[in-house]
């Protein structure tokens, strides 16, 4: 590095790190289509690399050895987690990663809090920021990752005086912030910077403990996001804008996907974050009373109206995450069509533990993404589609959300499979859906209920075809 | 010091105007794609980690080299399983 002069590593750091913003910019455009997303990828990760590269140019390095240790280490456990998840699994490992991305950001504002030894207001301000949200992030990330995992119950945890612990919370962190700013004359810096981890890491646990399984797509959305503003306080940290311009195109992404996730269930964020829904539910549900009969079908007979049917719709939910049964759907939609029906695959927004969950799946699966519909596409249509096939999903096609103006899912957006001429549910039993409800889709006079595992019910289904 | 602080406000809120524009038009089939390769460019906070962990000052190489382990882990990850399952997305 000799040779270049201090004033020539900076240009060209600089110009590396513009490039490298560029490059993340395109690459999050091109994610935008299927045909080009894959490039688009390509591109954001040579953006990384380059701005990584450059950074090992910096002057201000004297020892690489522990990079080395640090890049060596991690690299092997990222390569290991990202070839041998399985795709059902994919919120838990994005959940995960979210964390690692929130203590990242943390650990970089710690370590230039003890290496600063000038007292700057502006810089303890970021460092505060950075450490906070990377803390919340960290803990909310594996909590919902815990959940997901179900290492933990799914419910929401709910306790007498939340409301108030968390305000508590909230005013010693604000505290906590006025004394690393502006004071720091009541702890010495170790003490406040300990202090500040420890309540912001309480708060991530605090803020997902309430929030139930169902809810999950948001919460994940959300911490995606956050992991994106903990990189980007940290950018003002180093004052390094290619952080900067990361972090927020990161943070803007998370905010857009969380608002679509809550549109896709007719609730506002702050009734996703502090209702604790599912406690609710529970009360609301023991009131209905039971709506009749419900009708079982054998795969035999369920084959007959399969095999008459012109047009099929199938409905995918986390069920069919859970029963690994895409393959074996896959198959049967080819029979289908090859039979001559129409087949479609209709996916909630919702529908799966992480948005775009069930796509993956299908894709996985080797389902053509120009066969999978949105609620909007064929809700319209219902009345002409002969069986639909209600796999594993059940909250996304409760028809109480359209009728009943006491169910706690009122008003959210579902599809409307009561409409069709034939209604197919595969379903292990008539326990409830994740979030405790009644479903009176089963007690409709053209549902039919195909009770046991999906995979089974529909390689059987398959069998019936082929046999 | 003021200005700078101005100057990279000014790059925040850009940037963010510019992500909004960017990811309102992205479909829902490659949200979850999206969601794990937007969590891979979070792993830029490696940038501000390898500087701290190469800067020879004990405590600060300690920190600094935890976050470089946890963000090379989210940035490898999530480039690597992002582009499996976008090699999935096929079309008929």
């Amino acid at each position: 590095m000799n040779l270049l002069s201090n004033i020539d590593t900076s240009l060209l750091v600089n110009t590396a790190y513009i490039a490298a913003s560029i490059l993340f910019i395109v690459g999050l455009k091109m994610l935008g289509s299927p045909d080009t997303a894959r490039k688009g990828n390509l591109l954001s990760s040579t953006g990384m690399l380059l701005a990584v590269l450059v950074t090992l140019v910096d002057q201000s390095i004297i020892d690489y050895t522990w990079i080395l240790v640090g890049l060596i280490s991690g690299g092997i456990i990222g390569y290991i987690a990202a070839t041998k998840v399985q795709m059902t699994s994919m919120p838990e490992m994005v959940a995960i990663f979210n964390g690692f991305g929130g203590i990242a950001s943390l650990l970089v504002g710690s370590a230039e809090f003890v290496g600063t030894p000038v007292v700057n207001t502006a810089l303890y301000f970021a460092i505060y920021l950075t450490v906070l949200i990377g803390g919340v992030t960290f803990t909310g990330s594996l909590l919902a990752y815990a959940k997901l995992a179900e290492i933990i119950g799914g419910r929401p945890i709910l306790y007498k005086g939340q409301q108030i612990v968390n305000s508590l919370l909230l005013l010693m962190i604000a505290a906590v912030g006025v004394e690393m700013i502006f004071l720091q004359d009541l702890f010495n810096s170790y003490e406040t910077l300990l202090i500040l981890c420890g309540l912001a890491m309480l708060l991530g646990i605090l803020f997902v403990i309430p929030i139930g399984g169902a809810d999950m797509p948001v919460v994940i959305a959300l911490l995606n996001s956050f992991s994106g503003l903990a990189a980007c306080a940290a950018g003002f940290v180093i004052t390094n804008n290619v952080l900067i311009v990361a972090g927020a195109l990161v943070g803007a992404s998370g905010l857009i996907l969380t608002n679509i996730m809550c549109k896709a269930m007719n609730r506002s964020l702050t009734n996703v974050l502090f209702s604790g829904f599912g406690t609710v539910v529970k009360s609301a549900s023991e009131g209905t009373v039971e709506q009749g009969e419900v009708k079982p079908i054998n795969t035999a007979d369920a084959y007959l109206i399969l095999e008459a049917a012109s047009s099929v719709l199938i409905v995918p939910g986390y069920g069919m995450a859970v029963a690994q049964a895409q393959h074996a759907v896959r198959e049967l939609g080819e029979l289908l069509e090859a039979n001559g029906a129409e087949v479609k695959y209709a996916i909630h927004p919702v529908a799966g533990r992480m948005p775009g969950h069930m796509n993956v799946l299908l894709a996985e699966a080797n389902v053509s993404y120009d066969v999978l519909v949105e609620p909007d596409d064929v809700n319209p249509i219902m009345e002409t589609i002969d069986v639909c096939m209600v796999i594993g999903a059940n909250d996304v096609v409760n028809p109480d959300a359209k009728d009943n103006e006491n169910s706690p899912i009122y008003g959210m957006p579902i599809i409307e499979v009561d409409n069709s001429k034939t209604v197919f549910v595969l379903k292990r039993s008539m326990a409830a859906g994740f979030a405790g409800i009644q479903n009176p889709l089963f007690f409709k006079q053209n549902s039919r209920m195909l009770f046991g595992d999906a995979k089974e019910t529909v390689s059987s289904l398959v069998a019936e075809f082929k046999g | 010091m003021e200005g700078q602080i101005i100057l990279l406000l000014f790059i925040l809120i850009l940037s963010i105007f510019l992500g909004v524009e960017l990811i309102t038009k992205v479909p829902s089939t490659l949200h979850t794609p999206l969601m794990s390769g937007a969590n891979a460019i979070s792993g830029i906070t490696l940038v501000g980690a390898l500087l701290s962990s190469g800067s020879g000052e004990i405590l600060t190489t300690i920190l600094g080299t935890a976050a470089v382990f946890f963000a090379t882990i989210n940035v490898i990850g999530g480039y690597l399983v992002t582009n499996r399952m976008l090699s999935m997305f096929k079309k008929k």
